[in-house]
């Protein structure tokens, strides 16, 4: 696997998250989709879901209402309406 | 002269408007760190929000671009929502948010243009009402504290007035946040929307793609947004409302404490004053016996 992805979770509260992990894995309103490092840029937006963050094994669920994913060079960020960890 | 017992009234009133003054200082100073924080924790959102917006909007354009970024291409129709805070006791923090408002309002009146208001926040209002209370579209108030409710019921309204084609060019005036000691009355162009070319990140040769196509995916991020606009203006007035209330009772009550020192030692000459001329009058009823 080609190193980490860089990956941030924003609310417009606050940042839930911000690291490297191995994988996302999100709810797209066009079906959902799996992010890992080295993804073509890609936008897209979220609907009611869980969004699941892979790291070294481990799995952390945050569940989200609504929302945006935007994957550039740089990393994943996704901008969500409401945030809450499971 | 007063009498000795005015005197005593006086300070004593003076000395609980210190302790008032002093104890809405320390709370003022203990909410500021709090507003402090929220306003931090909600730039991250923001700024990322503009680099999303400013990279679809690298990739969007001519006439299939939403007339929320580029505007209608006309500046007749001016909006400005003026955000202060709910409560006064701040200095001159409200007040000056309102007079740069009013400035602006009256330049552009003077210009010939339609100028509506929305108002967030009481003392907003209340300070424009007797001026251009005609003009006023809607009133929010901000609450107990910043909530993306409210931002939204405003967002809302805004999107849909300018959907309805009552509005072309919407601004927002609020308090920036520099530090405790400085906030800067500022105004901020929310459509059509301003992009910075600095968050465009390097594709590095890829291009993007899109889940729906980048119109569908604009359409629904510039009204969110607007919302999020509002609410770091919010937040920004909050932070910036409390470093202004600390400091103004910080002055007021130094200022009261400047004045019971004078008045105790008026108090103090005048109580001497009267002890002497009790004193002369015992002496001289003494040696007229």
């Amino acid at each position: 696997m080609a190193g980490k992805l860089k990956f941030s979770l924003v609310s417009p509260e606050r940042e839930l998250f911000s690291g490297e992990v191995d994988q996302v894995d999100a709810p797209g309103s066009e079906g959902d989709f799996g992010v890992l490092p080295g993804h073509a840029p890609f936008m897209a937006t979220l609907r009611e879901g869980q969004i699941r963050l892979y790291r070294g094994g481990q799995v952390t669920t945050f569940e989200v209402r609504g929302g945006f994913a935007d994957v550039t060079p740089a990393g994943l960020t996704i901008l969500a309406e409401s945030v809450i960890e499971v | 002269m007063a009498s000795l017992k005015e005197m005593r009234n006086r300070i004593k009133s003076v000395q609980s408007t210190q302790k008032i003054t002093k104890a809405l200082q320390m709370v003022a100073a203990a909410k500021l760190r709090r507003a402090q924080q929220a306003a931090q924790n909600a730039r991250p959102y923001a700024e990322r929000m503009a680099s999303v917006i400013a990279n679809l909007a690298a990739g969007v354009s001519g006439d299939g671009a939403p007339k929320l970024l580029v505007g209608t291409g006309q500046d007749v129709k001016q909006l400005i929502i003026v955000a202060t805070s709910d409560r006064g006791l701040a200095g001159g923090f409200n007040s000056s948010i309102v007079r740069m408002a009013r400035d602006r309002i009256s330049t552009l009146i003077a210009e010939g243009k339609d100028v509506k208001i929305i108002t967030l926040g009481k003392k907003a209002r209340d300070q424009l009402k007797r001026l251009y209370g005609d003009r006023f579209v809607e009133s929010f108030d901000v609450g107990a504290s910043p909530s993306l409710a409210v931002a939204e019921s405003v967002g809302q309204k805004v999107a849909a007035m300018f959907e309805a084609g009552e509005v072309d060019v919407v601004s927002l005036a609020y308090s920036k946040f520099k530090s405790v000691v400085t906030q800067t009355p500022t105004f901020q162009q929310m459509i059509p929307a301003q992009v910075s070319g600095s968050g465009v990140v390097d594709l590095q040769g890829a291009s993007y793609e899109y889940e729906p196509d980048a119109e569908a995916i604009l359409e629904t991020l510039l009204p969110r947004n607007l919302n999020v606009q509002v609410l770091s203006a919010m937040l920004e007035n909050q932070a910036g409302f409390f470093a202004a209330q600390m400091t103004a009772m910080d002055n007021a009550t130094r200022a009261a404490g400047d004045m019971i020192a004078a008045l105790n030692l008026l108090k103090n000459r005048t109580r001497q004053a009267q002890i002497t001329k009790e004193l002369i009058e015992i002496i001289s009823g003494a040696e007229a016996l």
